[in-house]
């Protein structure tokens, strides 16, 4: 028996080729690498379809085990998850960081020239805003991400315009790329004038002037119009003697009349509610209220038109609001994590993304400006055509505080220092000088310490 | 194993004499040894969660923006010389007072309320009056914010029907005040009225039957027998509330965000959005932290005042 038996060894030799024999497909098709991602929770309900798409594809065909956790900013949940993993230096691989936070969290991610060198050589240049918030020290800290990147440009009511204002936005701007009739007269007076008629028959514009992002974006763009800073690249105030300044100041001050009462106290989604209810006539938004009004309001947003921004004395600006993703310098698996940004990054990621936020999402490069789906939604057809930024806006991206310093202009914009300033003298009765001088202790405060 | 067992034969039959105990055992044996090993975890838990938090914060409050540099008070110094933030410590002193002053008398009178009514009825009311107090404040401040919401007040609403102008509850100055505090009362005086209607229940009958055979008034029986008899529970509240008061956060965070113009930011709100939101944690932690002297002060003293009145009633 001895003889004739396999040896015990053999035997235990022979089970285990066996098994890794039989196992060996599976063990050659499991992903090796675990990746792990926070991305903002997309507003449109269908948003994040794209992301967990494109996440399982590259993921699949890199063999790469991508988790996605998406995290909402409803009470700041994504800025505090941030400010945790930074403290704490662990956490996700991936991070989607709101504008300002690239810059305060500059020091601890790793740079990503080399995916957004590869990526410009491909599209062209990145957009200015989405550069500017991202590029610290000289190198790309973060990759600008289509996914939650909004413009806010003017959403209209093109039948209360037409009617109480004598204005066809519809006609001036088109779902074409060119200019109509009257789009070079699209300025601030016209606007100024614009809001007063709409005040008068009880429709008045729905302007937030609160501390939120809405009214500090559009607000931003204004006072970028009038090349009204109030800082230079240094962060040192430009404010003394700065006729731009009070210009502009002079000039919200007058629109603030003509605006709801109590704009001093909306949030981001008092304008949405303006407008999807008909009280409003125009909303600096991004399609968001329009897509909530075709569901609840349809006779409300077969009326809606998106237009670009109206121009001032030194141009066009479009108020744009940036997402962007970074990989966290003790993250684990840092090239995986280029590699997969580089991927949701390129064209046809892009426009799978865009497609899927019904148009919402807009693509850091302006090569990417021509996605179908902004000439095909509706309705009416061709009511977000000039929602991207196009070259026939004659117009550039905008963000509030630029071009000071990231550090200082984050806490301008997060303070919301123009809306204040503005309130000062509109709500609170200053004259603009006591308002100026408020507004330059105070930058002169932030940069201390 | 043998050798033992010989031994143990052998041994002469008397009780071996037990050997002295060492220290561990003597260290061991003492009650307060006993009670440090028992009280471990919580100091363990006080010591994580209180005590490591506060250092850390009081260490952050000592660097500069980016972390990288101790500058001292420095943080403390910019921040006094801040229109804004002295604007803050007005505005938290006026909401967490005003509010406190507020809760403890709405909480006293219904705790008196309470008090006279038959013992039956007196459980669904105590129920029902606690309700505010039991529901998360975050959940219960968006119900007021719906209610007080600029464009869609159901309040105004309301007003509207007997043809009163709507009320910028949020976006005027003194109106955005006033809602803050209404909320924090409304969700605050049910903690006032459990505690002042438990002291109620604990002062003896005797005292108001001899209050009332020498003749006193309802005035002069709430004046020379309540009050004396709530006195530390008084103290003790008005303190507990006025510290959770002025670290406010949620109410002030849902309703107005510290708006219009920063006039309604405490320092908790406040502390967030310069620390977190702005990535100025130094800063922040230097807001939050502010208070702390004065309110650690004023605790040591009603402290004091309640641990003496114990030892005279005691003595």
């Amino acid at each position: 028996m001895a003889d004739t038996s396999l040896p015990r060894r053999g035997v235990l030799a022979a089970g285990a080729g066996l098994a890794v024999g039989l196992h060996a497909p599976a063990v050659f098709g499991q992903a090796t690498t675990t990746l792990r991602c926070a991305f903002w929770d997309h507003w449109v309900p269908t948003g994040n379809g794209a992301l967990r798409q494109l996440c399982g594809q590259w993921g699949e065909r890199n063999r790469v085990n991508v988790q996605l956790d998406f995290i909402n900013t409803t009470g700041n949940q994504l800025q505090l998850t941030a400010a945790a993993q930074a403290q704490s230096r662990s956490g996700h691989d991936i991070i989607s960081l709101s504008p300002w936070d690239v810059g305060t969290y500059a020091d601890q991610l790793e740079p990503v020239d080399d995916v957004m060198n590869r990526l410009i050589a491909k599209y062209g240049p990145a957009n200015q805003v989405a550069e500017y918030l991202a590029k610290h020290r000289g190198g790309w800290r973060a990759v600008p991400a289509t996914s939650g990147t909004q413009n806010k440009p003017a959403l209209c009511r093109f039948d209360l315009l037409q009617e109480h204002a004598g204005l066809d936005v519809r006609a001036m701007w088109p779902a074409e790329n060119r200019k109509g009739p009257g789009a070079d007269e699209w300025t601030w007076d016209t606007f100024l004038r614009a809001a007063e008629a709409c005040h008068k028959a009880n429709v008045p514009f729905g302007l937030p002037m609160g501390q939120f992002t809405d009214a500090v974006d559009w607000v931003g763009a204004l006072f970028n119009s009038y090349g009204a800073r109030v800082t230079d690249e240094r962060g040192n105030p430009t404010i003394r003697n700065n006729q731009q300044l009070r210009q502009v100041m002079e000039y919200a001050v007058r629109l603030a009349r003509f605006l709801p009462n109590d704009v001093w106290a909306w949030d981001d989604a008092s304008n949405n509610r303006a407008l999807i209810s008909g009280r409003s006539a125009l909303v600096f938004n991004p399609p968001s209220a329009w897509a909530v009004a075709k569901r609840d309001a349809p006779q409300v947003a077969e009326k809606c038109w998106t237009i670009p921004m109206p121009s001032g004395p030194q141009g066009r600006f479009i108020a744009y609001l940036p997402w962007n993703s970074g990989i966290w310098s003790f993250g684990r698996n840092k090239t995986a994590a280029k590699n997969l940004l580089e991927f949701l990054t390129e064209r046809d990621s892009a426009e799978t993304t865009t497609n899927t936020s019904n148009g919402y999402d807009i693509p850091p490069f302006a090569s990417m400006s021509d996605f179908k789906v902004w000439e095909t939604e509706g309705p009416p057809v061709g009511t977000i055509f000039n929602y991207p930024l196009k070259p026939h806006h004659d117009a550039r991206p905008s963000i509030a505080f630029a071009p000071a310093p990231a550090e200082l202009a984050g806490q301008m914009y997060i303070q919301a220092l123009n809306t204040k300033v503005i309130a000062r003298v509109a709500q609170g009765g200053e004259t603009i000088d006591q308002a100026l001088n408020w507004l330059e202790r105070e930058i002169n405060n932030m940069r201390r310490g | 194993m043998a050798s033992d067992a010989t031994i143990a034969r052998n041994a002469p039959t008397v009780a071996p004499r037990a050997a002295p105990p060492t220290t561990l055992q003597k260290m061991a044996r003492r009650r307060s040894t006993v009670a440090f090993l028992l009280t471990l975890p919580l100091l363990g838990v006080i010591g994580g969660l209180v005590a490591w938090p506060a250092a850390y914060a009081i260490y952050l409050s000592t660097l500069n923006r980016r972390m990288t540099a101790f500058i001292g008070l420095e943080n403390y110094a910019i921040l006094l010389d801040n229109d804004t933030f002295r604007m803050v410590i007005w505005q938290s002193c006026f909401f967490a007072i005003t509010a406190v002053i507020l809760k403890a008398l709405i909480g006293f009178w219904l705790a008196h309320m309470l008090h006279h009514i038959p013992t039956k009825g007196q459980r669904i009311w105590r129920g029902m009056l606690l309700v505010p107090w039991v529901i998360p404040p975050a959940l219960s401040t968006l119900g007021w914010w719906w209610m007080f919401e600029p464009s869609y007040s159901s309040i105004n609403w309301l007003l509207s029907v007997f043809s009163v102008p709507p009320v910028p509850w949020l976006g005027e100055k003194w109106w955005a005040r006033i809602s803050v505090i209404i909320v924090n009362v409304w969700y605050g005086a049910p903690f006032f009225m459990i505690m002042y209607l438990a002291a109620l229940k604990s002062v003896p009958d005797q005292l108001y039957e001899a209050a009332d055979i020498d003749g006193a008034t309802g005035w002069q029986r709430l004046r020379y027998v309540t009050l004396p008899m709530m006195r530390n529970i008084i103290s003790i509240t008005v303190l507990f509330s006025l510290i959770v008061t002025f670290a406010n956060y949620d109410i002030v965070r849902v309703l107005t965000n510290g708006g219009p113009r920063d006039l309604t930011h405490v320092f908790a709100s406040y502390a967030f959005q310069v620390g977190v939101l702005s990535g100025n944690i130094p800063r922040g932690a230097a807001v939050s932290l502010f208070m702390f002297p004065l309110l650690a002060v004023i605790a040591y003293f009603v402290l004091r005042g309640i641990n003496q009145r114990t030892k005279e009633i005691g003595a």
